[in-house]
């Protein structure tokens, strides 16, 4: 429990020093120390509750129910004072709705509630928390090389933010492991709050115009999400009568009708938080906030913790057929639609975001499923989005500073201007789509949950979305690929500090993937027999084993058997005579100079956002809207 | 022990496809070239021809726009072998058609590695062929999974396992024709022949040049070549194992329907003009929703 205790308060003392010291080097120090502090102790609660059964601790105390009560009112206060200074009256009102309700139920309910278990530890957190820890720490070492390079971009005299930058990101990583440690819902839901606010303030962090905008979008979709919640912690409190996580999915399995209502407003706040359709704006314009900032809230945080409650109320989905169908269908057309509007963009952010909603579209689709093969998926989703989402996000901040664009475009050539990143860049978007890669393997399992449940619907949903997903990851993969001439080589001046996270994701990927029969054996599994009483598993071992076999292959052959040709090296054909190769141009009929250019494909007509967004939204919202209401007037088709 | 046999069957099964394959590829091919010959009115090449021209290319100097793509060729026909192997021992058929995927994947990185204009046009129009057929493919291993969940007797679980196809009463086609029929279609993509050789035509006058394989030569050409035979060995085992049952004569009716449907796409292939990428990429998709899905969802209420 003592660990729990320092994963959750460690990173806050961090912050604190981080808030204070102003010093570069100082920071840099403490930015190393406090990362690889918590990255051990992440390894070392992994590796003591390895195996172990569920462990609860029995922790209360009225002191920390108001402490987190008024940590929900410093947000509020502090959102507050944020609407009325930008005079956004929309987010005043919803914070101050909030804020009735947080009291409402502290006050009238939370007081007589007494949540005696109040953290616990189960495989399914052992794997959060290594999440968090490791990918989520390294991001923070990757900010710190990341932001000395965003700083020189900025105007002379331009005021130096980092300081509060950092503490933002450590006091995000405390409030994470807060979520997957606490079983008290009502802790859950302070820490989901800090999440919300963190990343409004990362989000405006650079005080554009721009970025002010796109941070009030993100905390009016988020706090209708916290709404949702308190809602769902006022009906747990009338109706099931427990606030402990752990006592409302024992009572859901036994009795799934009166937990109807709380399980929806869940899923409902689950579903902001992960950025589904209609909410996916928020994420898409998270993008303007500096890279490091996007890594953490797609990768490790944020809207982890969306779809984390989403899978940790599967087995009540599962027996509640409204819930589940709103949870499906909201994820599955996410998932396609998502992917289809991907192949639509060239800003590799952007290109990330939609990758990213159309991921957690497919996790929120698995848990709605529920079953344990379905889990068993959205686990695995969960763990290599993660780490292959992070690996993109650091690339990707890197080649900007680099090369001066996002642009997908302007990565021509990368593969020789950039070599270690370029061979980085095409692992980790291996990982995403193909196999044997883990996003993959995982999405494999999904198929063979859906198809175990006859979910028609579910099955065309992944056939086409996945279609969709090999063309954008690979024209992209395409366009690092290319190598002519001998362009100069302009990774020398990346940050060390870049290349430490950078190849740490990527080992980790690495790692992942061959490791997949381990990780499933020791961590997955033993949730799922634990939570479904039986063990659900979608693909043999045998075949896992295989997928392991060709990842060693794959990365063996990207990283050591490229560039070894030692055959004579000519020109290509350009239907002309060339004149200079490097950058394609050639004698022209007139005996002018012509330059071949060729873009990507991006079929706009067909996959653009204006023409698919509309239709995502629209259908979602009725579908929510049906469940909202057919929870509330108590239709459960149980 | 048995933790070994798992992985060490699919790779004795696919260095005995890498060897196997090519040959029947490669008689195919010359098939397909006397046939279409005679078709247009010619007397055609000998039945060996593929063989010459590829034992001709080997022989050619190494020459290459770059040191990486035939790195990438090599590693297209590895897991084309690995997907053969995985499939004629009986393994998973997802997995097959994923790590067939992954092959075709290193082809089309190989072509955009090469830079050339003609190369990348053919490289983006393979990336829309494989999102074209891709439904098409993963329902067709959908509907193999449902069909023999409806035949075999153990109550209502089906099998990914190809080998499952043995132990059935009758065959995958009785079920899951509409998913047959849909894999026809999209096997004139995966086959490039015409309407759908968008990315790299055998006939070189073309638009394009030769598209994908534009800057390829010499022994990676023939790499190539070789990679397309074990392809086209490995698609009509796809449509064989429709129809084949406990019966030990229905793998030569397997063969037969295969030859069957290859002869058929030669004829598409002679007698069809080449389309627009959209009208693929639209019939391709309606063919998978209406084929793929009608049939799964019929399955799904049975």
């Amino acid at each position: 429990m003592q660990i729990i205790g320092f994963l959750i308060v460690f990173p806050l003392i961090a912050a604190l020093a981080l808030l204070l010291i102003r010093h570069n080097a100082a920071r840099n120090a403490i930015v190393y120390v406090s990362a690889a502090a918590i990255a051990a102790g992440s390894i070392a609660l992994a590796v003591g509750y390895l195996g172990a059964p569920t462990t609860y601790f029995e922790f209360s105390s009225g002191l920390i129910d108001h402490l987190c009560t008024a940590i929900s009112c410093l947000c509020v206060v502090v959102i507050v004072a944020f609407a009325v200074r930008y005079r956004n009256i929309f987010a005043g009102v919803l914070a101050l709705v909030q804020i009735a309700a947080v009291l409402h139920v502290e006050f009238w309910y939370a007081s007589e509630m007494e949540v005696a278990l109040g953290l616990y530890v189960d495989p399914f957190t052992v794997i959060m928390v290594l999440i968090i820890g490791i990918i989520g720490s390294g991001i923070c070492v990757y900010a710190l090389g990341y932001m000395e390079d965003f700083q020189a971009h900025q105007s002379e005299g331009a005021k130096d933010r980092r300081p509060t930058f950092f503490a933002l990101m450590f006091v995000f990583l405390s409030a994470m492991f807060a979520i997957v440690t606490c079983n008290n819902l009502s802790w859950i839901f302070t820490a989901w709050e800090v999440t919300t606010l963190c990343s409004f303030l990362l989000i405006g962090y650079t005080k554009t115009e721009e970025a002010i905008a796109n941070a009030f979008r993100q905390i009016i979709m988020n706090l209708a999400g916290g709404i949702g919640f308190i809602v769902a912690l006022l009906f747990c409190a009338t109706q099931v009568g427990t606030l402990s996580l752990a006592d409302l999915i024992q009572t859901g399995i036994e009795n799934p009708q009166v937990v109807a209502i709380p399980i929806t407003f869940l899923a409902f706040a689950g579903i902001t938080k992960a950025a589904q359709m209609p909410f996916q704006t928020w994420l898409l314009g998270a993008m303007v906030a500096p890279t490091p900032t996007s890594a953490l809230l797609h990768s490790s945080t944020m809207v982890k913790a969306g779809v984390f409650l989403l899978v940790k109320l599967a087995p009540l989905f599962l027996l509640n057929p409204v819930v589940s169908v709103m949870v499906m269908l909201v994820g599955g057309v996410t998932f396609l639609l998502c992917s289809f509007m991907a192949i639509s963009q060239s800003n590799a952010k952007r290109v990330l975001a939609y990758s990213t909603i159309a991921n957690l579209g497919l996790i929120t689709m698995c848990a709605g499923v529920g079953t344990p093969e379905a889990v068993w998926a959205a686990i695995f989703l969960i763990v290599f989005h993660a780490i292959a989402k992070s690996l993109l996000f650091l690339c990707v901040g890197t080649a900007e500073h680099h090369i001066g664009s996002r642009d997908i475009e302007d990565m021509d050539l990368l593969f020789e201007r950039m070599p270690r990143l370029a061979r980085l860049m095409m692992l980790g978007i291996m990982c995403m789509f193909i196999a044997p890669f883990g996003m993959l393997v995982a999405k494999w399992a999904a198929l063979v949950s859906f198809v175990d449940m006859d979910q028609v619907a579910l099955i065309l949903i992944l056939a086409f979305g996945s279609a969709a997903t090999f063309m954008f990851w690979a024209k992209w993969l395409g366009k690092l690929a290319g190598i002519a001439g001998q362009p100069k080589n302009v990774e020398l001046t990346v940050h060390a500090s870049e290349w430490i996270a950078t190849m740490l994701m990527a080992f980790l990927l690495v790692f992942a993937c061959v490791a997949i029969p381990a990780i499933s054996a020791y961590l997955v599994e033993p949730y799922i027999v634990e939570t479904y009483g039986f063990l659900g598993q979608a693909i043999a071992i045998d075949n896992l084993l295989i997928a392991s076999l060709a990842v060693v292959v794959v990365v063996i052959a990207l990283f050591t058997g490229l560039g070894r040709s030692k055959a004579r090296q000519v020109d290509v054909y350009l239907s002309g005579v060339s004149r200079d190769n490097g950058e394609r141009a050639f004698q022209n009929s007139l005996s002018g100079q012509t330059v071949a250019t060729a873009r990507n494909w991006y079929m706009d007509d067909i996959f653009g956002e204006a023409r698919i967004a509309p239709v995502g939204v629209v259908f979602n919202s009725v579908i929510i809207g049906c469940a909202v209401v057919l929870a509330l007037v108590g239709v459960t088709l149980v | 022990m048995e933790f070994f046999e798992g992985i060490l069957i699919p790779i004795i099964a696919s260095v005995a496809f890498a060897i196997a394959a090519p040959i029947v590829g490669c008689l195919l091919a010359g098939i397909d070239r006397v046939l279409s010959a005679r078709m247009q009115g010619r007397v055609g090449p000998p039945l060996l021809q593929p063989y010459y021209d590829v034992r001709k290319l080997l022989a050619k100097e190494r020459v290459s726009v770059n040191t990486v793509q035939g790195a990438y060729v090599v590693c297209a026909l590895v897991f084309a072998c690995l997907a053969g192997g995985i499939f004629f021992s009986g393994g998973n058929l997802l997995m097959c058609v994923f790590v067939i995927t992954l092959s075709s994947l290193f082809l089309i990185m190989a072509a955009w590695s090469s830079r050339s204009p003609y190369a990348e046009v053919g490289a983006a129009r393979e990336t829309l062929q494989v999102m074209a057929y891709e439904p098409m493919v993963l329902l067709f291993a959908v509907a193999f999974y449902m069909a023999t969940a409806a035949i075999l007797p153990a109550g209502g679980m089906g099998s990914f396992d190809v080998s499952a196809a043995f132990l059935l009463d009758i065959p995958v086609v009785a079920y899951a024709w509409p998913a047959f029929l849909g894999l026809l279609f999209i096997l004139t993509i995966k086959l490039r022949k015409s309407p759908f050789d968008l990315s790299m035509s055998h006939h070189a006058h073309q638009e394009i040049v030769r598209g994908l394989t534009t800057e390829m030569s010499g022994s990676t050409l023939a790499l190539v070549e070789v990679l397309h035979w074990c392809e086209n060995v490995l698609f009509l085992g796809w449509v064989g194992i429709f129809f084949v049952w406990g019966a030990w004569y229905s793998v030569i009716i397997a063969i037969v329907v295969a030859l069957a449907v290859y002869f058929l796409e030669i004829l598409i292939d002679n007698n069809f003009a080449r389309v627009k990428w959209q009208f693929m990429l639209k019939s391709a998709w309606a063919v998978a929703l209406v084929g793929g899905g009608v049939n799964i969802a019929v399955l799904a209420f049975l």
